[in-house]
């Protein structure tokens, strides 16, 4: 490629290839294309992103256009890859648990949760978890499913111009992330579900905290749905974009609320419970248009069905343990919530430091060197606000895992970028990507 | 397989995929504690007689049909079945690997429409078949779940690929590439999706560095987390 001179006052760069002459351009300067002569086959390629603030992080679309017709188009990702599968080859199994956490980073929950399990079956423990954490458990992802749909809402409707959407969204997460600091000492990241059962208990006060919580969104989720779900600009940009139908999803392996949008009512907290989902009483909400609307209402819809699953985890605890009995597995932390973050309680430290050396070499023993999980594969998956979140775990019987993979449902979800989009306006593009709902740090991990 | 693997007479044999010497990952320097006598092998569950048990030999029934119906027999295709965990696992040798999937996806009995991808197992200890490739499947008709797996020789690093029969696997398969360097023959465009296009090395595999810098922290040095003490 030529090096581009600024003294010049034609900015657009230029090159022969075998398809003919390609120029770059990158704004403000489309006047030396312009006079520059046509051939008699004439492409534009975009870039939208990297850093465009429609393509929900860093992702790249690559857009052939004609006029304002996609013709083509490709996604380039990578752009968020920290290597989280590589890293977790070199920490313990619970040190694990702090790297899942980042990936989907809107739904940490779904993350943990999926690994924890997935190890718990290895060890042959999943009988063993309490009852107390199953549901401590089941209550934290349905809030984390409802703070994602509402972000999805939220940067969904601000991406075709419903800035009240947005704020709305992001203020009804904001309460929904109290609820995670309050009970984990974090908002985002909290590592809260771990192997065995979960770090602690329900702080003093949280139940009432998410009692009032939940009747304030049961009200106020209505906004976003009362703003939107009949508004004509809104049925205008969403219904009928973004098509693909039940072949295209099983196909491109779609799962989650953009299968549902089909109208198969496929649910793994349904077809393949985990954590006692069994005994929840909720609806799967389908739609039958397959576009960006039907995905919109199943959203929607999900907030409802998640606030009842919440109510109903409430009515189900019962004061009992809620990490497993066995000291093998366990860490004997027992954390509390101080001034400045989680951390040891100190009636823990008194007694491991004061009174008990085993009890410390214990204690050192299994933070330091963790537990070992018998050799073997395992596959788990759970049902995360974007669809199937599978975890392949395989393990040496080490005390690290040999091979961790998470199958994230953005990232096979991605791949549906060019079957929704190709022949549609630059403007539906915005529209299909936001439905399709990609968390980069899950697509990348 | 290595010289551990050695069948007992009846007793199943035990599938070791490496062997590992010491403790705490040292190696190489002089060794005071004893622990350097140490030799643990490691064994992945070995492979299901019938009955597997549950819905297991169902599946594997209408595998056979459906194998038997394309010209193909089951013994040849199948190298072991594997069940743990409650867990089923067809370990597919991978010149059979297409027409064993279009089986699993077209069979009325068998229906795994989904493909959950593919992803890559380095065992650099089991020599002849030092990569893995492990694919989860769904049945959304019956509600059941299979795996596949298979492999291939470090020395001849190919595998067929599946996207003409699961086109979902165009990703899986460009990142398993991406991560071990497996080829997946007949791909429509196998390149890197996570890392650089110039990037050089395959980074999932074992011999590849984790990488990092010793961090200081109040004088104390921690090293990089590849450089600590191991237990395994």
């Amino acid at each position: 490629m030529a090096d581009v001179t600024f003294e010049s006052t034609e900015f657009a760069d230029s090159y022969e290839t075998t398809e003919g002459r390609v120029y770059t351009v990158s704004g403000q300067d489309w006047d030396t294309v312009l006079a520059a002569p046509e051939g008699e086959h004439e492409r534009i390629v975009v870039n939208m992103g990297p850093q465009h603030p429609s393509t929900h992080g860093v992702l790249r679309l690559i857009l052939e256009l004609d006029g304002e017709t996609v013709t083509e188009a490709r996604c380039g990702i990578g752009f968020l890859h920290t290597g989280i599968e590589k890293n977790m080859e070199f920490r313990t199994w619970t040190q694990g648990v702090t790297f899942v956490t980042r990936m989907d980073y809107l739904a940490p929950m779904f993350n943990e949760t999926a690994y924890c399990l997935a190890i718990e079956k290895l060890l042959g423990i999943t009988d063993q978890i309490p009852e107390r954490a199953s549901v401590i458990r089941v209550m934290m992802m349905e809030l984390n499913r409802m703070s994602s749909h509402l972000v999805a809402l939220a940067t969904g409707g601000m991406e075709l111009g419903a800035l009240t959407a947005m704020i709305f969204g992001f203020r009804e997460r904001e309460l929904i992330l109290d609820i995670f600091e309050m009970v984990s000492g974090l908002r985002m990241n909290s590592a809260f579900i771990r192997p065995g059962g979960v770090v602690q208990d329900l702080p003093a006060g949280a139940e009432e905290k998410i009692r009032e919580t939940v009747a304030l969104l049961r009200k106020r989720y209505k906004d976003t749905a009362n703003l939107l779900v009949d508004n004509a600009i809104w049925l205008a940009r969403t219904k009928d974009i973004g098509y693909l139908d039940l072949t295209g999803c099983m196909a491109l392996g779609v799962t989650g609320p953009i299968l549902r949008a089909t109208g198969l009512p496929h649910d793994l907290r349904k077809s393949q419970p985990y954590c006692g989902y069994e005994n929840y009483d909720f609806d799967v909400v389908t739609a039958d248009t397959a576009d960006v609307y039907g995905r919109f209402l199943i959203r929607i819809q999900e907030l409802e069905q998640s606030l009842r699953i919440v109510e109903q985890c409430l009515d189900r605890l019962e004061p009992g343990p809620v990490m497993i009995g066995d000291k093998k597995v366990g860490w004997p932390a027992q954390l509390s919530v101080g001034g400045d973050g989680m951390g040891n309680s100190l009636d823990h430290i008194k007694e491991i430091m004061g009174t008990s050396m085993e009890a410390l070499i214990h204690h050192f023993k299994l933070v330091t060197e963790g537990f070992r999980v018998p050799a073997g594969q395992v596959y788990q998956a759970v049902e995360s606000p974007r669809g199937e979140l599978g975890v392949h775990l395989v393990s040496d019987g080490g005390t690290r895992p040999y091979r961790v993979h998470f199958r994230d449902p953005s990232f096979t979800n991605l791949q549906a970028v060019a079957a929704m989009c190709e022949g549609s306006m630059i403007a539906d593009v915005v529209a299909a990507v936001a439905s399709i709902d990609p968390v980069m740090g899950g697509v990348d991990r | 397989m290595s010289e551990l693997a050695v069948p007992t007479e009846g007793r199943p044999t035990l599938d070791v995929v490496e062997v590992r010497r010491g403790a705490f990952g040292v190696h190489g320097s002089g060794d005071t504690s004893g622990f350097g006598g140490l030799v643990r092998p490691v064994a992945l569950p070995a492979a299901a007689e019938r009955p597997f048990g549950a819905v297991f030999d169902v599946i594997a029934d209408e595998v056979e049909a459906g194998l038997t119906a394309r010209g193909g027999a089951f013994s040849d295709s199948v190298e072991r079945v594997l069940v743990a965990h409650e867990e089923l696992t067809f370990v597919v040798r991978r010149e059979h690997l297409l027409t064993f999937m279009s089986v699993l996806r077209d069979e009325p009995g068998l229906r795994f429409e989904l493909c959950l991808g593919v992803t890559g197992i380095h065992w650099p200890g089991d020599l002849g078949a030092e990569f893995h490739a492990v694919y989860p499947l769904l049945s959304i008709t019956h509600n059941r779940r299979v795996r596949v797996q298979t492999s291939c020789p470090a020395a001849d690093i190919h595998l067929p690929s599946i996207v003409s029969v699961y086109p979902t696997n165009d990703w899986h398969e460009r990142e398993a590439y991406d991560f071990f360097g497996i080829i997946f023959d007949g791909h429509p465009s196998l390149t890197r999706i996570e890392m650089p296009d110039d990037w050089l090395g395959h980074p999932q595999r074992k011999d590849y560095p984790l990488g990092g810098i010793p961090v200081e922290y109040k004088g104390a040095t921690v090293p990089p987390a590849d450089e600590r003490r191991s237990y395994s």
